[in-house]
C-alpha cells in the first residue's frame, strides 16, 4: 500500500508484523473451517448433515445484513472509534425506504436510495457530533442509538409497514437474479452476492484511497495526523457517514428480506455487528483491521449462531457460548499484540 | 502457540454446552425414529413461554415424539426468528409448530415449509396465512370479557376503570383490550374507561402509565392489567404511591410470583388465566395428528381460560395452570 508522504501511518511496520497479520487472517479463517468441521462431526454423531448447500444458504442469508453493518464498522473501529448507532440506523433505514416506496409510491430503486441516504445522513451527524462538537464516540452514537430507534417508532406509529404492491423488491433481493444454481432447486440468493459486492467495495475504499489511508491513519496516530496539515475533523465524519451508509444499505436489505419496515427490530444488531469486527482481527485501540478478517468473523458468529441451533443446544447455552468466542477472540489479539511489543 | 491453545479452549468450552445442554436438548434428530416436531416460539425467557415448552416436553414425552423448543431473544426480532424457521426447515422436521412475530414477513419461509409438505400448527397469536392447519390459543376476547364481567360486578356497575395493555398490534394485545373494553361499554355503560394505552408489558413503563392515569383521574377505582408485565406495573404504581388497596379493584391476566401474592395478600381481586401448558401440549396433539395422516383441523383449538382469585387460586384446576 503507498502511503502519503509524511504520515507515519505504516512506517513502523516490519516484516515480522505484516506476518503476524497474515498468520491472524489465516487463523481466523482456520477457525471457521474448524467450527464449520466441528459441527459436521457433531451432527453426524446425532444422524444429520451439517455440511448441506441448503445449511451453506440459510448461513449466508442469515449474516449477510450484519455482516454488512460490520463492514462499515470496520472503518469506525480502525479509526479507534465505535459506532453503536448502527442497529437502528438500520432500522430508521428500512423504515424510511418504506415510507418512499408505500406512502409516496415512489419506484423501489428511489426507495432503495433514499434508505441508503438516510442512513448517510445518521452518519454524518453521528460525525458531527464527534468531529465537530468532540462528543465521545460511545455517547455520541447511543445517542443517536436511541433518536433512530425512537424515530423509527414515531414514523411508522409503531406498526409494521408492508409492500404488499412491490413483490418485485422482496423477490429481486431474495432470489436468484444471476442464476447461479448448484444444486437443483437451491440457489446462491442476492442478498448474499451484494453482501460480497459490498465488501469488494469496502476493501478497494480500505485498501486503495485517500480515504482508507486516513482511516488507518486516525487510528494509529491521530494527534501526527493533525501535525501533518491532515483534516481530521472531516475525515473522521467521512469515516461515520461511509458506516451509515453501509447500515443505510443493510436497512434496505432487511426491508426486503422481511417484506415490510419493522420498526421495533434491529436494537442489539450493533453487538453482533461488533463482534464480528473484533473477531476478524480489527483492534478496538485503531490503527489496524481488515475487510477479509470482517467478513470471516461475521461467518464465525453466524455459523455458531446457526449451527447450535442445528445441533439442538438448547438457546440459554447458544448465547453462554456465543459470549465466550468473542473472549476468546479478543484474548487471541492481545496474545498477538503483546508478542509484537 | 498461545493461539492455538485458546482455540482448543473454545472448542473446549463449546463442547462443555454439549454435556450441559443434553437432557435440555435431547439430541435427536430427524433421522431418528420419533418424530421430530420443531417448535419456534416468540420468546424463551419469559415464564409463559417456559410453560408452554413444559406442555410440549411433557406431552411429547406422552406420545413418543421430540419436541426442540426455540424462540427469538426478544418479541421484536423478526429477522433471527426467520433464521430460526430456516435452520429447524433444513432439519426436515416432521411438524413446525409456530408462533410469528410478524405472520406477513414470516409468509414466504412458511411457504417454504408448505412447499415441503411438512405440516405447520400454529400457536398462541395465530398465523395471517391459510398454510396452518389449526391454531392452538386462547381465545383473548372471551377472557378478557370476563375480567370485565367480575370488575363491573365488584364496582357495583359505576366508577372509572384504567386499561393497561402491552401492545396495540399483536393479535393478544389488540384482542384483549378489545375484549375488556366492549364488554364494560355494553354490559356496565355506567363504568368509564381511561386508556386503554400501552405499556410494552414492561413493568416499569405501565407503572409510569397507571401513575399517569392517577394523576389525571383521581378517582379511578379499577385497573386491568392486559397481560403479565402490564398487571405488575399497576401494582408497582399502587404499592409506590401507598394508595388505599381498599378502595381499587386491580383484575390481572396470567400469573407469575408477583400475582399470586398479590392475589393472596387482597391488593389484587383476581386475575384471568390462560392455560400456557394446556397450549404446548395441544400444539404436539395436533401436530401428531398430522403427523399420522390427519387432514381436517377445526380452524381453532381453544386451551380454555380460568378465574383465580383468593378463593379459587388453591382449587387444583387453577394450580394447574398457574406458573411462577
Amino acid at each position: 500500500m503507498s502511503t502519503a508522504p509524511g504520515l507515519p501511518i505504516r512506517a513502523g511496520r516490519s516484516g515480522a508484523v505484516i506476518r503476524a497479520d497474515f498468520f491472524q487472517r489465516f487463523l481466523a479463517f482456520g477457525a471457521l473451517i474448524a467450527l464449520i468441521l466441528f459441527f459436521q462431526v457433531w451432527s453426524m454423531a446425532i444422524g444429520t448433515n451439517f455440511l448441506t448447500f441448503e445449511n451453506f444458504v440459510n448461513i449466508l442469508v442469515a449474516t449477510a445484513v450484519v455482516g454488512i453493518l460490520a463492514l462499515g464498522e470496520t472503518f469506525v473501529i480502525i479509526t479507534g472509534g465505535i459506532d453503536l448507532s448502527v442497529g437502528t440506523v438500520m432500522t430508521i433505514s428500512m423504515v424510511m425506504t418504506a415510507v418512499a416506496i408505500t406512502s409516496q409510491h415512489l419506484p423501489v430503486p428511489v426507495g432503495i436510495l433514499v434508505g441508503v441516504f438516510t442512513g448517510g445522513l445518521l452518519g454524518l451527524a453521528n460525525g458531527v457530533l464527534i468531529a465537530r462538537l468532540r462528543i465521545a464516540p460511545f455517547i455520541a452514537t447511543l445517542g443517536i442509538l436511541n433518536v433512530a430507534r425512537g424515530l423509527s417508532l414515531v414514523i411508522t406509529q409503531t406498526r409494521p409497514i408492508y409492500f404488499p404492491d412491490n413483490p418485485e423488491f422482496q423477490s429481486g433481493v431474495m432470489g436468484n437474479l444471476f442464476g447461479l444454481k448448484f444444486s437443483g432447486e437451491f440457489g446462491i440468493p442476492n442478498i448474499a452476492i451484494i453482501m460480497f459486492g459490498a465488501a469488494i467495495v469496502a476493501a478497494f475504499v480500505l485498501g486503495k484511497t485517500a480515504l482508507g489511508r486516513y482511516t488507518f491513519a486516525l487510528g494509529s496516530n491521530e494527534e501526527a495526523a493533525r501535525l501533518s496539515g491532515v483534516n481530521v475533523a472531516n475525515w473522521k465524519m467521512l469515516v461515520y457517514v461511509v458506516c451509515g451508509l453501509f447500515a443505510g444499505l443493510a436497512g434496505v436489505l432487511s426491508a426486503a428480506r422481511l417484506g415490510s419496515a419493522q420498526p421495533a427490530t434491529g436494537f442489539g444488531y450493533e453487538l453482533s455487528a461488533i463482534s464480528a469486527v473484533v473477531i476478524g482481527g480489527t483492534s478496538l485501540s485503531g490503527g489496524e483491521g481488515t475487510i477479509l478478517g470482517t467478513i470471516i468473523g461475521a461467518f464465525i458468529v453466524y455459523v455458531l449462531t446457526y449451527g447450535l441451533q442445528f445441533v439442538n443446544v438448547a438457546q440459554e447455552w447458544q448465547i453462554v457460548v456465543t459470549g465466550g468466542v468473542l473472549i476468546a477472540a479478543v484474548y487471541i489479539d492481545n496474545l498477538r499484540r503483546r508478542q509484537r511489543a | 502457540m498461545k493461539r492455538l491453545l485458546s482455540l482448543a479452549a473454545v472448542a473446549m468450552l463449546a463442547g462443555a454446552c454439549s454435556s450441559g445442554s443434553g437432557t435440555a436438548a435431547p439430541a435427536s434428530a430427524p433421522a431418528a425414529t420419533k418424530p421430530y416436531i420443531s417448535i419456534v416460539s416468540k420468546g424463551f425467557q419469559h415464564q409463559f413461554w417456559q410453560a408452554v415448552k413444559k406442555g410440549a416436553e411433557d406431552e411429547a414425552t406422552k406420545e413418543s415424539a421430540t419436541v426442540n423448543f426455540m424462540g427469538p431473544n426478544t418479541e421484536s426480532d423478526v429477522q433471527p426468528q426467520m433464521d430460526m424457521l430456516n435452520a429447524e426447515l433444513a432439519k426436515k422436521p416432521a411438524a413446525l409448530c409456530f408462533a410469528a412475530l410478524d405472520s406477513k414477513a414470516a409468509g414466504p419461509t412458511l411457504q417454504k415449509f408448505a412447499d415441503a409438505k411438512i405440516p405447520v400448527v400454529a400457536f398462541d397469536s395465530g398465523v395471517d396465512s391459510t398454510i396452518p392447519l389449526t391454531t392452538v390459543a386462547t381465545d383473548n376476547v372471551a377472557a378478557a370479557a370476563l375480567a370485565a364481567d367480575k370488575m363491573g360486578d365488584k364496582l357495583g356497575g359505576k366508577g372509572k376503570v384504567g386499561v393497561i395493555i402491552h401492545d396495540q398490534t399483536s393479535r393478544t394485545g389488540i384482542d384483549r383490550a378489545k375484549g375488556f373494553v366492549d364488554e364494560m361499554t355494553k354490559k356496565y355503560p355506567n363504568i368509564k374507561i381511561v386508556g386503554p394505552q400501552y405499556g410494552g408489558g414492561d413493568l416499569a413503563k405501565s407503572a409510569d402509565i397507571a401513575k399517569a392515569m392517577l394523576a389525571a383521574n383521581a378517582d379511578i377505582n379499577g385497573f386491568f392489567g392486559g397481560n403479565e408485565g402490564s398487571i405488575g406495573g399497576v401494582l408497582n404504581a399502587v404499592t409506590e404511591l401507598h394508595l388505599d388497596q381498599t378502595k381499587l379493584t386491580i383484575i390481572g391476566y396470567d400469573s407469575g410470583q408477583k400475582q399470586i401474592d398479590a392475589i393472596n395478600s387482597g391488593l389484587e381481586l383476581g386475575a384471568v388465566q390462560q392455560n400456557p401448558i394446556g397450549i404446548g401440549a395441544k400444539c404436539v396433539v395436533e401436530a401428531m395428528l398430522a403427523i399420522k395422516g390427519q387432514t381436517t383441523f377445526d380452524k381453532v383449538v381453544d386451551t380454555g381460560f380460568l378465574w383465580a382469585d383468593k378463593t379459587t387460586i388453591n382449587n387444583a384446576d387453577v394450580q394447574a395452570v398457574l406458573y411462577k
